[in-house]
């Protein structure tokens, strides 16, 4: 089936934006070959015969008369085994081919397949011939790593079809490793799946996240917990670590697979992202972190519309792990950045400007991003069900929660990890506000917490945060009229507050030890901080004061709880019965 | 051959519109010649079939439509390299403007350069000694690194900067830094003041300086930090140059892209900038770093003054997310008599923790930042504490603390613009500012270090050269 071919002729260049004419013929979306350096470009508006094109690399010697080529396909990404441990541009162009090709600069015009033709995978076949077999079902498996078993399934779409023939064994991604008849169509199979990125792969149905993801981080965690299937956003001005949360997620996290999305960021961050991940151990598994992970890097000065398009590059590679049933991971940074991407060129384009200069069209597009995380029902025959979750950040002018983008983004998501920069300012890191973040899914994951770490986390959890409730409005009485008008029992808050902010919230990301925090240690660590604040109420109700509390040794310990490694959390527990101790020594000393 | 068209139809600001051309390539550079004769340049900013849209560097001032020839060069803008062009001094237009007579190109470059793929990328590590303890101690500055100062009308920016080029140095190593100078509409006495500071310490002869002067036009503002950059990208990664890159001042800049947006009657951003502000100075400031295989390397200080020194400003605020960290410089330590006003909480260097400790500064150099740090940050709150209850409010603790940030800010901060504290007697500094606390309240040091260097002979030994500190401890 030959389709015509579509070829038209450039009119007019601005910057990223090139008109063409003679393209009555072409596709909304469609992806071109612009000019003579057959630069890539997506058509986003057609205007009789004129084509507006976004071109994804810069633009520069290319002017009126020369060619533009239809490929006739939407913009799309490669699916299938390799994509693990592998760093793309915004279109998913393996930056380390880019490298070998045009050195240490990234050129123009590179075409390169987003999966290893060369590659040979061990294919092995679970179905026979003559099975009958629906989208989503797995035609066979490749080990892509240790760790991640790649499901090759049906692509969606087909319904009751019948294999035909399927061999298993060595094969490279492009070679048929069989084929199905479907309807009166027969079709030979390889084991890549293409997908156009603005199009959402398709699923049974979605369901209310029930589980949590776990992040390795304590504030997050015990506070502001986020669920697998979730959707999160961090907002902050520059210098109060989004960034640092994000790499913390990406490396603790307890997805099956990362997808990181450096959309319009530094390009050391992802150097750093390149060369820390692989040497880091996954908790969990014992292997390495990079053999999880799939980076997308579009830094800050590669051409703006593939950074528009990463993000939509990223989720789809999620999307079809999700299939699969695997839990991913995916975090964009920043999605502010993408939405400059937008409003840059939207402004080529002489469209209208909604509020700060962004298409009318931000939110909708915001939410529609996030609505493709989800915990969902996967396509296929079996019971089989995965969850991508998001966490993107966002760059505020200012740090001002009122820019658009951030207004946009928390209208659909249900945590909101606010960072301030008063925090940062005191290294609190992360400096992430106990006062005014929030996460909506406690409620939803609160019986699974339970089952699985103690009845009592959801009252410690309770407590901790009216802990540090209360001091705020105590630190309220002390900056207006001085420490010396509170009660004891007000000081004894201020005193485990301080404990909880700094002992327990604070958490060094650059500590071997500290970096990451179990469950079961960052319970035992509230626990001990809570036993202690019972201890001092039942200390003050027999005329001691906070200052002699606050002498006791455990305190040191107590500060140390969280370098204690995660082999020795019985050290943890053991600070119980020394508190009991020392406590019970002052309360003798008062009675002589 | 190139074609010369005399079609001229519209100039509004610095912008040109010529008609009935052909074959004209975005980013295209132009020559303008006048009816006087005179040779301007240009670039094409927009074609649409047969009409060009040229944004003018020296401006339209002058300009005769029928009259003015037009011709497209059908290249972009380049800039001729040479390892000559160190010791030189060039004009907004990389035209020598001494009187050294031309340069003789190993090469010519687009001054656009190309984006570094982050799969070969080297992460900074290096670090750079610049003698300047509120920046080694504790904002600390690696090769390869981006670190602006934001800095305000009448604070000592320039005098920063030139003392980081003339002190910057690695430790054991004796390398030259090149420094590749670019002025953005700055004064004539700023300008003569970085030259004539180069020529004095003889740095001139190690430096490529490029001059944009206030009243020269500002369209040329837009070129010259991408020529600068040519300039160092070709002398470190081609010449094995550790290449240390000043650009002052991108405030003007910016306000160059603003005017050219303007004229454009784009729709605007934030107070008036361009929506692809931020694109446009990442395009700047990304090309700093260092890459795998390659000797040399390119570190950025660029300067931008905040107006009204209101860091949420778009230019400090989005120069912020691109850079790796800021130097800020405060107005109250300055009225303070505190050279370099470096404010410390607000300051960051996001790339210190891996330029410093064992075997790159000093192995106790991350403890003490912290504990300086922290210390610090409890004697600005007792001030602060002290300003609102008075300072019988205080406890002894929170005195204490309060002095030791004076002392802090007087000594350790403080410092000649002439003064060149290595790294060893800046991390003993903060120790000797250390003693005033007990041993026991250094919680943020390990207790090796402790036992190390808290009475160690050269931290006792260490003069502050005033007897009124040395009684406080």
């Amino acid at each position: 089936m030959s389709k015509k071919e579509v070829k038209g002729r450039i009119k007019k260049v601005a910057g990223p934006l090139v008109v063409a004419s003679e393209m009555g013929n072409a596709n909304m979306f469609d992806v071109v070959k612009v000019g003579h350096l057959k630069l890539i470009g997506e058509i986003i508006e057609i205007h009789g015969d004129e084509a507006f094109i976004q071109v994804y690399e810069e633009t520069g010697g290319i002017g009126p008369g020369e060619e533009v080529i239809s490929t006739q396909a939407p913009l799309s990404v490669e699916l299938g085994p390799g994509l693990i441990s592998t760093i793309y541009d915004g279109i998913q162009r393996p930056l380390k081919k880019i490298s070998e090709i045009s050195g240490n600069y990234i050129s123009r015009g590179i075409d390169i397949p987003g999966l290893d033709r060369d590659k040979k995978w061990d294919f092995k076949a679970s179905v026979k011939k003559g099975d009958k077999v629906s989208q989503g079902d797995t035609l066979g498996t490749v080990e892509e790593n240790d760790n991640i078993t790649l499901k090759i399934m049906v692509p969606p779409g087909i319904k009751n079809a019948e294999i035909i023939s399927i061999k298993s064994g060595k094969f490279t991604v492009d070679q048929v490793i069989g084929s199905f008849k479907y309807g009166d169509k027969t079709k030979e199979f390889t084991m890549i799946q293409k997908w156009p990125v603005r199009k959402n792969r398709p699923y049974k149905n979605k369901k209310p996240p029930i589980a949590q993801l776990v992040s390795g981080q304590r504030v997050i965690d015990a506070f502001f917990p986020l669920a697998k299937g979730g959707t999160a956003c961090v907002p902050g001005p520059f210098g109060s670590g989004k960034t640092v949360i994000q790499h913390q997620l990406a490396k603790w996290a307890d997805a099956d697979i990362i997808v990181y999305v450096g959309c319009g960021e530094r390009g050391n961050e992802m150097t750093d992202v390149l060369n820390e991940l692989p040497e880091l151990i996954d908790p969990r598994t014992g292997k390495s972190l990079m053999e999880r992970t799939i980076l997308i890097a579009n830094t800050s000065n590669m051409p703006v519309a593939a950074r528009e398009a990463s993000i939509f590059t990223g989720i789809t590679i999620a999307e079809y792990y999700r299939d699969m049933g695997y839990n991913i991971a995916l975090m964009a940074d920043s999605t502010s950045r993408w939405a400059e991407a937008l409003r840059e060129i939207s402004g080529r384009l002489e469209e209208m400007p909604g509020e700060e200069g962004y298409p009318a069209y931000l939110a909708s597009r915001v939410a529609s991003f996030y609505e493709r995380a989800g915990y969902v029902d996967c396509l296929a025959s079996e019971e089989r069900e995965g969850s991508i979750s998001v966490i993107g950040a966002v760059s505020p002018p200012g740090g001002d929660l009122s820019d658009p983008v951030v207004q946009a983004t928390l209208r659909v998501v249900k945590v909101f990890w606010s960072l301030e920069s008063s925090l940062a300012y005191r290294r609190h890191f992360p400096a992430i506000s106990w006062l005014n973040s929030y996460s909506l899914y406690y409620d939803n994951v609160q019986d699974e917490v339970e089952a699985k770490e103690g009845k009592e986390w959801t009252s410690m959890r309770r407590e901790a945060l009216k802990i540090l409730q209360i001091e705020d409005e105590l630190l309220e009485i002390v900056r207006l009229v001085g420490l010396e008008s509170l009660s004891q029992s007000d000081r004894l808050i201020l005193f485990i507050s301080k404990i909880i902010r700094e002992d327990f919230l604070h958490q060094n990301a650059f500590s071997d030890i500290d970096s990451y925090t179990s469950f079961k240690k960052m319970f035992k660590m509230l626990d001990v901080i809570l036993y202690f604040m019972k201890k001092g109420t039942m200390a003050i109700e027999n005329k001691i004061k906070v200052e002699e509390i606050a002498k006791v040794p455990a305190v040191e310990k107590v500060a140390r709880m969280k370098l204690v490694s995660e082999k020795e959390l019985k050290k943890i527990d053991d600070i119980k019965s020394e508190l009991d101790k020392e406590i019970e020594n002052i309360l003798d000393k008062v009675e002589e | 051959m190139v074609k010369e068209y005399k079609t001229s139809k519209e100039i509004s600001g610095p912008l040109l519109l010529v008609e009935s051309v052909s074959n004209i390539k975005y980013e295209e550079l132009v020559e303008i010649e006048l009816q006087n004769g005179e040779v301007r340049r240009g670039q094409v900013l927009e074609v649409e079939d047969d009409r060009a849209l040229i944004q003018i560097f020296e401006g339209a001032s002058g300009l005769n439509l029928p009259e003015a020839k037009i011709r497209f060069q059908g290249k972009g803008i380049e800039i001729a390299l040479s390892p000559d062009m160190l010791g030189r001094v060039f004009d907004g237009q990389g035209r020598p403007m001494d009187n050294g007579g031309e340069i003789i190109p190993e090469e010519k470059r687009d001054i656009n350069g190309a984006p570094i793929n982050p799969f070969v990328r080297n992460y900074p590590s290096e670090f750079i000694q610049t003698g300047i303890s509120s920046i080694d101690g504790l904002n600390t500055l690696v090769r390869g690194q981006k670190l602006p100062i934001f800095s305000g009308s009448g604070l000592p920016h320039a005098q920063l900067a030139a003392q980081i080029a003339r002190q910057a140095k690695v430790l054991g190593k004796h390398e030259d830094f090149a420094v590749v100078f670019a002025a953005m509409g700055i004064t004539y006495e700023e300008a003569e003041y970085f030259i004539s500071n180069f020529k004095k310490t003889g740095a001139i002869e190690r430096a490529a300086l490029f001059i944009n002067l206030a009243d020269d036009p500002a369209i040329e503002r837009i070129a010259i930090p991408r020529m600068a950059l040519t300039t160092a990208e070709y002398l470190a990664f081609e010449k094995g140059l550790h290449v240390l890159v000043i650009l002052t001042d991108m405030t003007n800049y910016c306000e160059a892209l603003r005017e050219i947006s303007a004229a454009r009657k784009e729709v605007p951003g934030r107070r008036g900038y361009p929506g692809y502000l931020y694109t446009d100075l990442s395009n700047i400031y990304e090309r700093a770093g260092r890459i795998k295989g390659k000797e040399g390397s390119i570190t950025q200080i660029p300067i931008l003054t905040m107006p009204e020194d209101d860091k949420t400003h778009p230019i400090p605020d989005l120069t912020g997310y691109i850079t790796e960290g800021q130097i800020i410089l405060a107005r109250p330590l300055l009225k303070k008599g505190i050279y370099p006003p470096v404010d410390v909480q607000a300051s960051l260097s996001r790339l210190k923790d891996k330029g410093i400790g064992e075997g790159r500064t000093r192995e106790d150099h991350a403890n003490v930042f912290n504990q300086l740090f922290a210390m610090y940050a409890q004697g600005l709150e007792a001030k602060e504490l002290a300003v609102i209850l008075g300072e019988g409010a205080l406890s002894e603790d929170d005195r204490k603390y309060l002095a030791f940030a004076d002392d802090f800010e007087k000594y350790y901060i403080n410092q000649g613009d002439n003064e060149d504290r290595d790294i060893f007697y800046t991390l003993n500094l903060g120790w000797k500012l250390l003693k005033r606390f007990e041993k026991s309240e250094l919680k943020r040091i390990k207790d090796e270090f402790i036992e190390k260097y808290y009475d160690s002979e050269d931290v006792n030994n260490l003069k502050l050269g005033s007897s009124e500190f040395i009684q406080s401890v």
